[in-house]
């Protein structure tokens, strides 16, 4: 009888430790959303809590979907997602959304030929081989725009997303731009029914697939591609240049961008000019207008407020493009509406 | 006297207890799939069973590839695991070697059921993979014309995950094949033997028709298995939505699609993918009340012979 009581007086230790407030008011930021800004989000959140070590925050990377739910909900502080909130998604938060976009990516097509470098597609040509028309690397569609690199026989594995997904998205809007075809036969969305190809889970899922791969070629974060050392093709922009994904090449592109008054959600999806990359996507933070908790509201404007400045120069070096220097002040302004 | 007497009603309360959450926690989990689940039955209905078009873009729903591809690389796992896994369950339950070295290979068999799933797809993306693409392209050129063997062949195939489903779904047949030919009585056997019958024609015609309702449950449970496995699977497969009948081509099984598509879905996505859960379960459910079937039939007609 004797240990059951100690059991229960332990038990009931145990309970008044986890439930009592802390002696020191530590203020608790909860995020949650887009897998591809993730590393960013958390560097920005490491180096933001060394000069205030008494606010916490936890970003946890649960998909942008999951995000959306989760901020609709009211679990979290703020959320994150690729695919910016639709308009009845925005309607279902009664305190108001501020779309904070927060850092930018540009989607490149890597791939997997052993002695191929310096790809180029020509817009006919990727949009062929996502459709499973051109379906070898020697057909005369890739083979125009690269001359003088001997291209093989092999065949071509198209690499695609399983779940759904921001990068997706923005792909297939950018393809639905550029070819009616696509757009009549696949369409945009976040989770699209691809006519060729294996699929994988997530950014790093697709660009296993393509190192797996011999004559694979899929769709993947400039970052990834980058990290883990796959070739990416030059493609060919509106004006017909054929343009290398890079800092400055995205920066371009970004930089066409027109935003909406009073709502910073937009996509620069067939940018025009010779330097620019055709496709390149912001992602967004996610923010209520007003918040319930003051305090709690503060440190989040606090906290964007470094990414949007301070925390830009983390960018570059994990894979992002830097948000020029237009929309950081765009977002500033929008950010000291949020209440 | 006492004491004892109250300690026992303690334990038949907690066994009552015990028993009726298992019960009430299939029931529950069975509710929980088919409520959300009720938007897509509405709106696809039957449909959602002879639709081969699954477009979350456009929110169509068909689950046919899904279906198929389930079915698709359990069988052709079972086809491969249950010969390999009868045998060996033989060659155990048998005295060919000394009883260490059997209990060796029985351990080293059963351990083959402790390697986590994603050590399999892992296994599978760095050996079998290679060897699938070395060999389906071969296999497309001459036999292409039969659909099973339809090109152009990847690595990423239903041929791929039904290999390592194979693998993983040995252990299961062997450990309970193995049990049922142990168990066949010894007087069968001597009966046999006494009528001039030699080894083999002695397990051929007398232990494995006796063990048949135990490699029928093998089956039954290593079909299950099979069906339900969603890491292993998902990794190799492919996840391709579209119907294929090809072993060489991608495709997708339900499992994989829930695991695939539910963190990101939304809308009747979520709802579709409920419905896809509950076909999932109803697929096992089906299947394990045909094998009772099978099982209380061959069961009936051994008892005769014994």
């Amino acid at each position: 009888m004797s240990t059951l009581r100690q059991s229960f007086l332990l038990l009931v230790f145990l309970a008044i430790q986890f439930t009592s407030p802390k002696a020191h008011a530590a203020t608790q930021l909860q995020g949650a959303g887009a897998t591809f800004p993730a590393p960013l989000y958390q560097r920005w959140i490491a180096e933001f809590t060394k000069s205030t070590p008494d606010i916490q925050i936890n970003y946890q990377a649960v998909g942008s979907g999951a995000g959306i739910k989760q901020f609709t909900q009211n679990l979290v502080a703020f959320g994150a997602s690729d695919a910016a909130m639709k308009d009845d998604e925005i309607a279902a938060v009664k305190q108001g959304v501020e779309l904070i976009p927060a850092t930018a990516g540009s989607i490149v097509l890597a791939y997997n030929l052993p002695g191929v470098e310096n790809l180029k597609l020509s817009r006919e040509a990727y949009v062929g081989i996502f459709l499973g028309k051109i379906k070898k690397w020697n057909d005369p569609a890739i083979a125009k725009a690269n001359e003088g690199v001997k291209l093989p026989g092999t065949a071509i594995t198209v690499c695609e997303r399983s779940d759904g997904s921001g990068t997706t998205f923005v792909f297939t809007k950018h393809l639905s731009i550029i070819s009616p075809e696509f757009k009549d036969q696949v369409g945009e969305g976040t989770s699209v029914t691809w006519p060729t190809g294996v699929a994988g889970k997530g950014n790093d899922g697709v660009t296993a697939l393509i190192k797996q791969t011999p004559g694979a070629i899929g769709y993947i974060e400039y970052g990834y591609a980058v990290h883990n050392k796959i070739p990416f093709a030059a493609l060919q922009n509106k004006s017909g240049a054929f343009v290398t994904a890079t800092t400055a090449s995205g920066e371009a592109t970004l930089a066409t961008t027109q935003f909406p008054p009073n709502l910073l959600r937009a996509w620069p999806s067939d940018p025009d000019g010779k330097e620019v990359y055709p496709i390149a996507t912001f992602t967004w933070l996610l923010l209520y207008k007003k918040y319930d908790n003051a305090p709690v509201g503060e440190t989040v404007k606090k906290f964007v407020n470094f990414g949007l400045t301070d925390g830009q120069k983390f960018a570059e070096e994990l894979g992002y493009i830097p948000l020029p220097k237009e929309v950081v002040e765009k977002c500033l302004e929008a950010l000291k509406s949020v209440q | 006297m006492k004491k004892s007497r109250r300690r026992s009603d303690f334990f038949l309360v907690i066994t009552w207890v015990a028993s009726i959450a298992a019960v009430a926690t299939l029931l529950w989990i069975v509710e929980s799939i088919i409520t959300p689940a009720i938007p897509a039955i509405q709106k696809t209905g039957l449909s959602f069973f002879t639709s081969t078009v699954w477009d979350v873009n456009r929110d169509r729903y068909g689950a046919v590839p899904f279906l198929v591809g389930t079915a698709l690389s359990s069988t052709i796992a079972l086809l491969l695991a249950l010969p390999l896994g009868v045998f060996i369950a033989l060659f155990l339950s048998e005295n060919f070697l000394p009883l260490p070295i059997r209990q060796t290979i029985r351990f080293v068999v059963e351990l083959l059921a402790a390697i986590p799933s994603v050590v399999y797809g892992l296994w599978g993306i760095a050996v079998v993979i290679p060897i699938v693409r070395q060999f389906g392209g071969l296999l497309s050129d001459n036999l292409g014309f039969i659909p099973l063997f339809e090109g152009p062949a990847t690595g990423n195939s239903t041929l791929t995950a039904s290999l390592v489903l194979a693998l993983m779904v040995l252990p299961t047949i062997t450990a309970i094949s193995r049990t049922a030919l142990v168990s066949v009585p010894l007087t069968l056997r001597e009966g046999s033997y006494a009528v001039g019958a030699t080894r083999w024609e002695t397990i051929f015609r007398v232990l494995l028709p006796t063990a048949a309702p135990g490699i029928v449950a093998a089956t039954i449970l290593a079909f299950g298995r099979a069906m339900g496995e969603t890491m292993a699977v998902a990794m190799l497969i492919g996840n391709s939505p579209r119907l294929s009948w090809s072993l060489l081509s991608p495709g997708g099984t339900l499992a994989g699609l829930l695991a695939n598509q539910f963190g990101e879905a939304h809308g009747l996505q979520v709802s579709a993918l409920m419905y896809a859960a509950l076909a999932l379960v109803l697929l096992t459910l089906f299947v394990n009340m045909a094998g009772e079937a099978v099982l209380r039939r061959a069961q009936k007609s051994i008892a005769g012979v014994r």
